[in-house]
């Protein structure tokens, strides 16, 4: 890409904030944090490609989905299912009654591997199923809904169906899924020890890697002619319909993307926590994910990124210190959002924050004209200094 | 800067050794001195070789159970009964001359948030044990864990087997020793001839069931229909027809949580009266604490196959309940896994105090042959696979919603977790 086009995808303040986030998740945090704090930021993160895609499903596109637990879901269960076999090869499963297959199908009485698994024993095939399969599921939703025109409450209520339904699907077949348990107890990955601190920290790197990819495909869309008639759609449909775009393609396109996100968030949690299970799936979660994009701002593509850091870091220190009372925070931390600012984190940023650092940066540009020509964390790292 | 660093360190390393001898020696002697005048308690450093959270007069655990969600129902009892079982061990002195204090976390009803807890126990606060989980699924989300940050897990609940993990001390039963007696009884004493195995839809259930129709095979009689439901499953009305229909001699019951409200109470609406025992109703997942929900009315006249029923007459019994009952209010009800959870720190303990020493692996080493004769339960005794041997007995549900012992074994059950000939 050329120098012109970098600049009108990356303008001086979005280039800044990208920088300050890479700063604070790739230096900032793996500096300060034990790995134990460190491994908790990286699953915070695989939510946050959820909420990504909900700043362009919901934010952009206005078309809310509250099962985005599903992709979520589908993209983790798709890993799982290769590092459980990985796992679960004939000498580790010695002790049942038939070995070399998954301990859960054991219990089950299930005797040989169900044809859908065979295909995850290969890693290619896995990391393209991973957002490959959730893409056509979203597809075939998209196409189901969007092409009938159906939209708004109607299609968020879809969602939560499908959500749920895909929550009853692998509770009750357990056998091939493992219910309610999930799919546990995952060990290596091509040989090496995914439960090391070693493999712990490669794995928060290459989901900080990941984000930044789904980010700047974020910002892309948002950037472009599409992310424009995104944001014209969701003002005055029936207008741009006139103009002559075919409204629901745009809408299909922007759903899959989304999914595609949460479905490369999935597979990087299965990675870092070592289980995928059904509790991720359902409509429960699925909202919780709606709520870090709202917190964050669904408007801002880094403020969904912050939304889930804060929403997940607040869960986790509250539940620490008053485990019998922190649900009560919870609650009392999502209605101060909505009540004090909707707009969510990236709100108050514009309100109150945004202008102070437009005019300093106004300053440093005199100063050092030639540093924004390097894109990325040193180039900004290095202005700041 | 690399070299000089080097060089300044291999400069005192030939110093370093001699001095570090004396003062260690010096520290040790002083640390054993003033503990032995406290409490005559083994030095920190001899029973805590790796790096757990004991200092000289305190050792810390973790609890970890859901306190919130749908399962706080249920584990609410077990941490009462394991914080009951640490005050009283401390009112006792401790383990080793040391309070035990606790570090207690929610695991919210959500098995990856137990997983994370119990990294965080272990990890960064360096917990010499654990009390905790529930559910299977939370057992099995945290194993990983356990396993390899080498922890140890006391689990309380009665569950499925097919499971013998180093991390895991099991102090409620394994399948076989819930099921088989209960099965024999209610052939030999009321002549059972066929049974309708009905449960909730997850692993405990369908194993329980396994090893249930398997046994009910090799004694020769029939199991007229096997059916599973999913978790919070209320509408149970096209089961109890069929029943209707085959007139099984027992109804075997492994529905869990808050189904069983809506099974029982539909089961006495649709005129099948428990205490007429046609069918007879065998549940192996209803404690008092599910009868508070289900209603004694409700249940009255059906028989549960457990290993503790708060009805016990024994002399620990009756001091137990009289404390559970001082501690946590006079309402409040003991199940069978609550009992269980209380064994918890008092095996812990015992084992501590065998190993002389607070180290996992040591403890691990002590743990087989480690009895309890002031058990609630009775007598219980840690078997080399890290499950309690312990009698089955069956209580018969009465309308104030406490179980009337009607059965027990004479001998302590072997535990079994893997049963030859169940698979």
């Amino acid at each position: 890409m050329s120098y012109d086009g970098l600049r009108s995808l990356l303008p001086k303040n979005d280039l800044l904030g990208f920088a300050v986030l890479a700063l604070l998740l790739v230096v900032v945090l793996p500096l300060s944090l034990d790995i134990f704090r460190l491994n908790l930021v990286g699953k915070y993160l695989t939510y946050a490609f959820v909420a990504l895609g909900l700043v362009l499903c919901w934010g952009y596109g206005g078309i809310l989905s509250l099962g985005q637990g599903v992709f979520f879901g589908l993209g983790g269960y798709a890993m799982a299912m290769f590092l459980k076999l990985e796992a679960s090869s004939p000498e580790n499963t010695a002790i049942q009654s038939t070995p070399g297959i998954p301990d859960f199908m054991d219990w089950n009485q299930i005797t040989e591997l169900p044809w859908f698994w065979e295909p995850f024993n290969s890693l290619i095939f896995t990391v393209l199923a991973i957002v490959i399969i959730p893409s056509i599921f979203a597809y075939i939703i998209g196409v189901a809904m969007f092409k009938r025109r159906v939209g708004g409450v109607y299609f968020a209520i879809i969602t939560q169906a499908v959500a749920a339904i895909l929550t009853i699907l692998i509770i009750g077949q357990q056998g091939y899924t493992g219910g309610v348990n999930g799919i546990t107890d995952l060990r290596t990955l091509k040989g090496w020890d995914i439960r090391t601190d070693e493999a712990k920290y490669a794995f928060y790197f290459l989901c900080v890697f990941m984000l930044f990819v789904c980010l700047f495909i974020a910002q892309y869309v948002r950037k472009s002619k599409l992310g424009r008639l995104l944001v014209a759609m969701r003002e005055m449909e029936d207008r741009v319909r006139f103009s002559g775009y075919d409204v629901s393609n745009f809408k299909i396109f922007v759903f899959c993307l989304g999914s595609a996100f949460a479905a490369i968030g999935g597979a990087m949690f299965t990675l870092q926590v070592g289980f995928m299970s059904p509790t991720f799936v359902g409509i429960v979660p699925s909202i919780e994910m709606v709520i870090f994009c709202a917190v964050g701002g669904r408007l801002s593509i880094l403020g969904a990124v912050y939304g889930t850091l804060v929403v997940n870091w607040a869960k986790t220190t509250f539940s620490e210190s008053f485990p019998e009372l922190w649900l009560f925070a919870m609650g009392a931390l999502f209605i101060a959002v909505v009540m004090a600012f909707p707009n969510g984190l990236a709100g108050l940023y514009n309100k109150y924050a945004a202008h102070h650092v437009e005019k300093l940066l106004g300053k440093k540009k005199g100063q050092s004209p030639d540093a924004k020509a390097t894109v990325g964390t040193q180039g900004v790292a290095h202005e700041r200094q | 800067m690399a070299t000089m660093n080097h060089a300044s360190q291999s400069g005192l390393g030939g110093k370093l050794p001699g001095l570090v001898k004396t003062l260690a020696g010096a520290v040790a002697g002083a640390t054993m001195a003033f503990s032995a005048a406290l409490h005559a308690a083994p030095a920190t450093s001899e029973v805590n070789t790796t790096d757990l959270a004991v200092t000289d007069d305190t050792v810390t655990v973790g609890i970890l159970h859901s306190v919130t969600g749908t399962m706080a129902i249920s584990e609410t009892g077990s941490v009462q009964a394991e914080k009951l079982a640490i005050e009283q061990i401390n009112a006792q002195g401790g383990v080793l001359g040391r309070q035990i204090e606790y570090i207690q976390e929610d695991g919210a009803s959500d098995w990856p948030t137990f997983a994370e807890k119990s990294r965080k126990l272990l990890l960064n606060d360096k917990v010499a044990t654990v009390f905790g989980c529930w559910t299977s699924a939370s057992r099995k989300a945290v194993l990983p864990v356990f396993e390899q940050y080498n922890g140890m897990l006391y689990y309380p609940t009665f569950y499925e087997g097919l499971e013998q993990s180093p991390n895991v001390i099991y102090t409620g039963q394994e399948a076989t020793q819930q099921i088989l007696a209960g099965i024999d009884w209610v052939v030999e004493e009321k002549g059972a001839k066929s049974f309708y195995l009905l449960g909730s839809d997850y692993i405990w259930p369908r194993t329980s069931n396994k090893i249930a129709r398997k046994h009910i095979d090799k004694l020769g009689l029939k199991v007229s229909g096997e059916e599973y439901y999913p978790l919070g499953h209320t509408q149970f009305n096209s089961v109890i027809n069929k029943i209707k229909l085959k007139k099984p001699d027992v109804i075997f019951a492994s529905v869990v949580g808050g189904s069983n409200v809506a099974f029982y109470k539909q089961l006495k609406a649709a005129g099948i009266d428990m205490t007429d025992e046609k069918p007879l109703v065998l549940t192996i997942s209803v404690t008092e604490d599910e009868i508070l929900g289900i209603g004694g009315e409700n249940i009255d006249g059906a028989y549960a196959s457990m290993k503790y029923f708060q009805s016990l007459t024994n002399q620990n019994n009756q001091e137990f309940v009289k404390a559970f009952k001082e501690r946590w209010g006079d309402d409040i009800v003991i199940g069978d896994v609550t009992q269980a959870a209380y064994l918890g720190p008092w095996l812990w303990k015992a084992a501590v105090e065998k190993a002389g020493s607070f180290d996992v692996d040591k403890v691990r080493e002590a743990s087989p042959g480690i009895e309890l004769t002031t058990a609630p339960e009775g007598y219980v005794k840690i078997h080399p696979n890290h499950h309690l041997w312990s009698k089955t007995r069956i209580g018969r549900a009465k309308t104030d919603g406490q179980y009337e012992i009607v059965y027990e074994t004479d001998e302590l059950i072997e535990p079994d977790p893997f049963p030859e000939g169940y698979q």
